[in-house]
């Protein structure tokens, strides 16, 4: 059934889709950043695709590809009862220049699921009406599911205390975030054999 | 005497229609103590509002990204703790389904009741706290009561209350008890009885009805757009159930309806929750029924089930395989995969990212609540500003589900 989705969204954008693939039978579509919104609104209004809901919205980090950022729409037709994956790239290796259409006028779940987007990943979705953060707060600084954004840095609201004849007062410093055994994905890529990992 | 006001235009005398700017949350006692919401109120109608979450956002897609596959578990029961099993057995789900395996048909039905039986806490508590926050205090009480029974259960089978962490990928961490079958049983005989007593007790209730009928009403139409599921989707009409429109587990095989509204208001809402009560009561009777007494409950693949203690401690395979899974974790193929159960309050969803490594590339959970919660705004404006509690409330907003 999603198989000729595919065929449906490359016969209409042949020179917009990059890739397709149906790994575990969810049938994807890797298509241009410039045509990621014309894809969405034909597959809403597409008689045969039919997608009236946005399941979900997100972006997925590749810090060492470029362009960097893979954002990831799953589609599905409530009437028709198929699903569609689609993807689309953006921004340089610095993650700045990542910006692609917003899909706030084709369906109204794009609002709430591109603010999350734009907040984790730091992803500028064009035309948005309200693009500001929405699980973090407004003085919270860098984007928190980026590879390169550490897990143990905390950025607490409240300076820290000077107390005097208190050895210490939580928050403690910068460094004594919680800590985790593993390493993340960054130190693991980025970090080479003589560079110190601390 | 001469006026006082003599020096006044006509314009002037006229009353202030300034907007009054109105805070409520994030600690206040209808907003479930981690939603704000900035309304613009002319007189007491709402003219426009900002739905603010996130205060229980915690960094769980984060936290994921540096564990094994298994230590997400935890994190999942943490998202909606109402009925967190839903959730242990959806992420074991979207790992299943990557690396290919399907649980031995005892473990099914041991999801699928465990599953229901979380469904009717979470349902529970939503209609009961309803009932409260309208003044209705003892329907609480009695369907928390009745959810106690529950998580007595929960804690027989699995040792923890509501954490229970307990799912895992290719089966459960340990077998049913002896006396699962009758405890359910047991359980599901009393909630029915309690809500009989509580649907005659609030819907011959004027104040209660007057309240929920045609209050925070939405379309067809928006509800597809915002990307509601679940019950707030069904109580507009719409039959989509993923048990119904995509079996997993054994729901293929189960007779169960799907109960929906008409008229999309909380009263809808409020009674969709009580007829899936019912429809989950008969999928429990009928996975009782049919789960084999024994028989193995874990894939049988010693790459993704632990072995037992007795083996780590004799055999030199058992060690290994044990010390392999625990250091390294498990490895799911690498590629990405998007699998959907019906949770709680919808269509819960993990979209999972492998590189092939034991940890996690990318671990998202879609979660319903989210999207329910961004539809509050258009449910509440131009509504009244006590119908801002009903509204909330039927909606069933999970803090932990919504901020992550």
């Amino acid at each position: 059934m999603s198989k000729a989705l595919i065929d449906l969204i490359k016969k209409n954008f042949a020179s917009a889709v990059l890739e397709t693939h149906a790994l575990y039978g969810d049938e994807t579509a890797v298509v241009e950043a410039s045509a990621w919104k014309e894809v969405a609104r034909f597959l809403r209004d597409n008689a045969t695709a039919s997608m009236d809901m946005l399941t979900d919205l997100t972006v997925v980090d590749f810090p060492e590809r470029e362009p960097r950022f893979e954002i990831v729409a799953h589609f599905h037709s409530l009437t028709k009862g198929h699903r569609l994956r689609v993807k689309t790239r953006t921004g340089d290796s610095e993650g700045d220049d990542a910006e692609v259409d917003s899909l706030t006028d084709l369906w109204a779940s794009a609002n709430w699921l591109e603010r999350e987007a734009f907040d984790m990943f730091g992803v500028v979705f064009r035309g948005h009406p309200d693009l500001r953060r929405i699980l973090m707060y407004p003085e919270f600084e860098g984007h928190p599911l980026r590879k390169d954004y550490p897990a143990d840095k905390i950025q607490p609201l409240i300076a820290y205390r000077d107390v005097p004849n208190i050895e210490k007062v939580a928050p403690f410093s910068v460094d004594e975030g919680m800590s985790f055994g593993r390493q993340t994905h960054s130190r693991s890529r980025h970090d080479t054999d003589d560079s110190q990992v601390n | 005497m001469e006026p006082l006001d003599q020096e006044l235009d006509e314009a002037e005398l006229e009353m202030p229609t300034e907007p009054m700017l109105l805070n409520v949350g994030p600690a206040h006692p209808a907003m479930h103590g981690t939603v704000r919401c900035v309304m613009e109120l002319s007189g007491e109608i709402i003219e426009h509002v900002d739905v603010q979450v996130g205060y229980l956002h915690r960094g769980f897609e984060k936290m994921c990204e540096r564990g094994t596959w298994s230590q997400v578990f935890p994190y999942v029961d943490r998202c909606n703790y109402v009925s967190p099993m839903l959730n242990n057995v959806g992420f074991a789900l979207a790992c299943e389904k990557m690396l290919g395996v399907t649980v031995p048909e005892r473990c099914q039905w041991y999801r699928m009741i465990l599953g229901e039986l979380a469904r009717m806490s979470d349902h529970l508590t939503c209609d009961g706290a309803m009932a409260m926050e309208l003044g209705a205090f003892t329907p609480f009480l009695w369907m928390i009561k009745a959810r106690e029974m529950i998580w007595d259960l929960m804690e027989e089978e699995t040792g923890a209350r509501l954490t229970h962490s307990f799912g895992r990928v290719g089966g459960m961490a340990s077998p049913p008890t002896e006396h699962l079958k009758e405890n359910a049983r047991a359980v599901v005989k009393h909630i029915l009885s309690v809500i009989d007593e509580c649907e005659k007790l609030l819907l011959g209730n004027r104040i209660f009805l007057d309240r929920l009928e045609g209050v925070g009403v939405i379309s067809q139409a928006d509800a597809i757009s915002l990307g509601w599921t679940g019950p707030c989707l069904r109580a507009t009409g719409i039959p989509y159930d993923v048990r119904k429109s995509s079996p997993y587990l054994k729901y293929g095989e189960v007779d169960f309806d799907v109960p929906v509204g008409s008229a999309s208001d909380c009263f809808d809402r409020f009674m969709v929750r009580l007829a899936e009560m019912r429809q989950s009561a008969r999928i429990v009777e009928q996975c009782c029924e049919r789960m084999a007494d024994s028989g193995p409950v874990n894939v049988s693949d010693p790459r993704i089930i632990l072995p037992p203690k007795e083996e780590v401690y004799s055999t030199i395979e058992g060690t290994i395989q044990h010390f392999k899974i625990v250091m390294e974790g498990l490895k799911l193929p690498a590629g990405e995969v998007y699998s959907y159960s019906e949770g709680g309050n919808g269509e819960l969803g993990f979209y999972l990212v492998s590189d092939g490594s034991g940890t996690p590339y990318r671990v998202r959970i879609r979660p319903p609540c989210f999207l329910i919660t961004a539809g509050l705004e258009r449910v509440i404006t131009g509504a009244m500003m006590a119908d801002v509690v009903p509204s909330f409330g039927s909606l069933n907003m999970i803090g932990g589900e919504c901020d992550r």
